[in-house]
């Protein structure tokens, strides 16, 4: 029923971040499509490793004779989130030194000025 | 006159991208799971703890780990350092 | 970010900070049990230095945050990380030595479902607790820095 439709919302993610990447002239904009083709990615990881009627891989009081799930593209995803995290920090910092320069955030202006 | 173009071509890529997601192996049935068997079965006896997936993040591949530190270590100097002319 | 907000939100802050602050180290220490980890609960002590800076302005933090103790404990983490990595180089690097051995979380586990035992572990919960050490000082040293820089730019452009 549910078909592959987790594969197709990792596309229109992906998507949608690569227009505001590719089209739009505000700063902060193009900012916000690098965080949206980052969480594509790390949902496309997660989807990749999950099992039909499977429970999450933890002993602690699971489920009685129930299989898990794959856990290790989980444990990739984690260390993606936190690099994710780092990436954005700087991005936005050298955003902020830019305005202090340059007194705008377009794109237009910002290539017009060279000063 | 650029940008229509533009935009054509990316829907075009999108919509490749769909097809290719629609075509892929169905969702909930992984083909090859020989190393995460091998995890859950042996995690409890030779690591001596609950969640498998924390075993695999600091035990069997501790080193991965290690690099994270270092980008996220990395990622503050440079920040400390970008905003040191502006305090001044 | 610059002024503070008003009386009620001061009020509920100083209430619940406290209890934010005692869940992320539960998350932390218990990160070989539940879901969780030193990621997970170092960002969650994060967010609790985040509620601080946003109710009481960029001006009054400096008195409860300082930047200088936020970076010692940052490096210091990351230096127990590496230490602990070094210390079973008798088999390999990043070998856990401490499990199923007795003594300072070293128990052995029982197989299959059981309700988790908190001196189990190793290795694992010694470097959980120094990777929420650095993760917690180096996002509140992030949000810190960000914060001042952007009230000293507001501030030298309204000369």
């Amino acid at each position: 029923m549910i078909g592959n439709f987790p594969f197709v919302t990792v596309i229109i993610l992906i998507g949608l971040g690569i227009y505001s990447l590719l089209f739009k002239k505000n700063l902060i904009k193009i900012a916000i499509g690098l965080t949206l083709i980052e969480s594509g990615v790390n949902l496309f990881l997660i989807a990749l490793g999950f099992r039909k009627g499977a429970v999450a891989p933890i002993y602690t009081q699971a489920p009685e004779g129930v299989k898990m799930v794959l856990p290790t593209p989980q444990a990739l995803c984690l260390t993606s989130i936190v690099i994710g995290v780092a990436t954005t920090a700087l991005v936005l910092s050298i955003i902020m030194i830019i305005y202090q320069r340059y007194g705008t955030i377009n794109t237009d202006e910002i290539r017009r000025l060279r000063g | 006159m650029k940008k229509p173009i533009f935009f054509i071509a990316f829907l075009f890529f999108i919509a490749f991208m769909v097809l290719a997601a629609i075509g892929m192996r169905p969702f909930g049935e992984p083909t090859i799971s020989n190393m995460d068997d091998y995890f859950i079965e042996n995690a409890q006896a030779e690591t001596a703890a609950n969640n498998v997936v924390t075993t695999i993040v600091f035990d069997y591949r501790g080193f991965d780990t290690l690099g994270e530190g270092t980008v996220l270590f990395t990622a503050v100097v440079g920040i400390v350092a970008l905003f040191r002319e502006v305090a001044k | 970010m610059i002024g503070g907000m008003s009386r009620i939100v001061k009020t509920m802050t100083t209430l619940i900070f406290g209890f934010i602050m005692v869940y992320g180290f539960y998350v932390i220490a218990h990160g070989h049990l539940s879901p969780g980890g030193g990621f997970q609960g170092g960002a969650i002590v994060a967010s609790a230095f985040a509620l601080l800076l946003v109710t009481y302005g960029t001006n009054q933090i400096q008195s409860f945050l300082s930047k200088d103790l936020l970076s010692m404990l940052e490096s210091t983490g990351l230096i127990l990380f590496i230490t602990f990595a070094f210390l079973g180089l008798g088999a390999t690097f990043f070998y856990n030595f401490v499990s199923n051995s007795g003594g300072l979380f070293g128990s052995p586990t029982a197989i299959g479902v059981n309700p988790g035992d908190l001196n189990t572990g190793g290795t694992i919960t010694l470097m959980n607790m120094a990777v929420g050490l650095e993760v917690l000082a180096a996002l509140g040293v992030i949000v810190l820095t960000m914060s001042v820089a952007s009230e000293t730019i507001h501030k030298k452009e309204k000369q």
